[in-house]
């Protein structure tokens, strides 16, 4: 499977086809699946992220740690009132992330892109762009197979487990995956797809993976929400034709050494970061205390 | 280790409930994998959960998610909310604990399982994406992914076992995608673990029981 962008681009590039088509081929081949079969599952996972998204914006009670719930539809409400700073699209697919991302926060059913710490980003930016090009559940889904590509390829030769990488690992490479989808939907060649790659994962380089609690809410939900925007952006620079000075798969492959040097407490471990702030250590102990949870659950030998 | 992602839905997927794909879906999918090499929903459990597991089992839900997989729930399944409730109303005694392992990946968890099934042993590793390994099963260094129907088959350690078994799925049309091997001691008991693009009929475990000297096989399926 896929190991670098800059193999993608010469697959691309030779057979003149865009890279979600290569990704779907090399699906085929690498499953022995057949396509339609590999289009309906993609198809499935879509219809779940968009459930996941519409959901979000509906609700607002609050996720079980108290920590969450309420700021996608409070972001949509206040775009649409007209006041919002950023235009549409941005404030559009910043609170759909949000919503996939409470939903997740929620327990609630969601797709991972790649991960479901960062499942809001991809899905944010595909459906955003449904409204802004005017298009059909066809291109989404050629979307998400160029996402897809992007993805493999991180994964591969770098990592998408916060765990290993921090938050970088995650969210960087959602943002990634949907600046590369978004500039394929938007017309974009496969070289400027490699730009919005590397634009936008050298922006959330050494981001650190914190969270408050250990939970997935603080700041997971917010990163997705600005980072949506963010992957707009890079796409959009790339439309642009502005280029990386640093190539993508050089790009992926300083995420990767930053992620090996990032110390422990600042992946995934809450042990570092905004997870050991006062605020945090006191929401901490409070939701510990509050026992959000019952049962079996209490462990023998405690968590710290 | 290095355990390569393979399929455009490693990345787009899985299809889960929350919050969290390595510590949430990935530890669902650990059970379930734990449960298949049992054979049936074990009465008494214990988990030990090490490194990032440890620290953030609960805020995740790794606890739940993880029986929720020895329950047989899918990773999308929203009854992994409630896990540790089915569980305890079907009786299923459970431990967790919380400890640190040096040198593997730092979302791990030992499970420890008996019951109606065969006891297992097993370390799992949740890699990122929800993509896991098996890495060790009963003392045996394994290393087996969730993502394909799997043979698990107990042998003794002789010349010619992997031959036959290369023989006997290539009749079928069987391809293998992956294949380890270990042994205890030489001549001793061993274990094979075979990834398979395909599922094998009945008769293809009939066969491998009559020609090889198997002490048991079971078939898994992708989870």
């Amino acid at each position: 499977m896929f190991t670098t962008m800059s193999e993608i681009l010469e697959l691309a590039s030779g057979q003149n086809l865009p890279i979600s088509e290569i990704m779907l081929q090399r699906e085929v081949e690498e499953t022995g699946r057949p396509r339609e079969e590999i289009i309906a599952r993609m198809r499935e996972h879509l219809a779940t992220m968009e459930s996941a998204a519409r959901e979000g914006l509906q609700r607002v009670d609050r996720s079980a740690s108290g920590l969450s719930g309420g700021d996608a539809k409070r972001l949509h409400d206040y775009y649409a009132s007209g006041r919002a700073l950023l235009g549409p699209q941005g404030n559009l697919a910043a609170s759909l992330a949000l919503a996939v991302s409470e939903t997740n926060a929620r327990m609630g059913r969601i797709v991972a892109t790649p991960t479901a710490g960062s499942a809001g980003i991809l899905p944010g930016v595909l459906l955003t762009l449904r409204e802004r090009l005017q298009l059909g559940t066809e291109e989404l889904l050629a979307g998400a197979f160029t996402a897809a590509a992007i993805g493999l390829v991180i994964a591969n030769s770098a990592t998408i487990a916060g765990a290993s990488g921090g938050c970088q690992a995650e969210v960087g490479s959602a943002t990634a995956m949907a600046a590369g989808a978004a500039v394929e939907l938007a017309g974009g060649g496969p070289d400027q797809v490699c730009q919005a790659v590397a634009l936008a994962l050298e922006n959330v380089l050494g981001l650190v993976c914190d969270p408050v609690a250990g939970l997935v809410e603080v700041p997971c939900i917010v990163r997705n929400g600005v980072h949506a925007v963010m992957a707009l952006t890079a796409a959009d620079m790339a439309l642009a034709g502005i280029q990386s000075v640093i190539p993508a798969d050089e790009v992926i492959a300083t995420m990767n050494v930053i992620g090996n040097a990032m110390p422990r407490q600042f992946k995934e471990t809450a042990l570092g970061g905004l997870a050991i702030t006062p605020t945090a250590i006191c929401l901490r102990d409070r939701i510990r205390e509050q026992g959000t949870r019952q049962g079996p659950s209490d462990p023998k030998t405690g968590t710290n | 280790m290095t355990v390569g992602y393979r399929s455009a839905f490693d990345i787009i997927g899985p299809a889960m409930v929350g919050p969290s794909s390595s510590h949430t879906a990935g530890a669902n999918r650990i059970g379930q994998m734990v449960r298949q090499l049992s054979g049936a929903t074990p009465s008494t459990v214990k988990v030990t959960f090490f490194n990032s597991f440890a620290e953030t089992y609960i805020g995740h839900s790794t606890d739940r998610a993880t029986i929720g997989g020895l329950l047989g729930l899918r990773t999308d399944d929203p009854r992994n909310r409630d896990a540790l409730d089915i569980a305890r109303r079907a009786g299923m005694k459970i431990v967790f604990e919380t400890g640190t392992l040096d040198g593997v990946h730092p979302n791990c968890l030992r499970a420890e399982v008996r019951g109606a099934g065969d006891p297992v042993n097993a370390v799992g590793i949740s890699i990122g994406g929800g993509r896991i390994a098996i890495i060790e099963l009963d003392g045996y260094n394994v290393r087996l992914s969730g993502e394909y129907p799997t043979l698990v088959l107990r042998h003794i350690d002789r010349i010619g076992v992997v031959e036959t078994i290369g023989t006997i799925l290539a009749r079928a049309g069987i391809n293998v995608s992956h294949m380890e091997i270990d042994r205890k001691r030489r001549g001793g008991e061993a274990i094979a673990v075979i990834e398979l693009d395909q599922a094998v009929t009945t008769g293809i475990l009939d066969s491998l029981r009559q020609r090889l000297p198997l002490l048991t096989v079971k078939q898994l399926e992708a989870v």
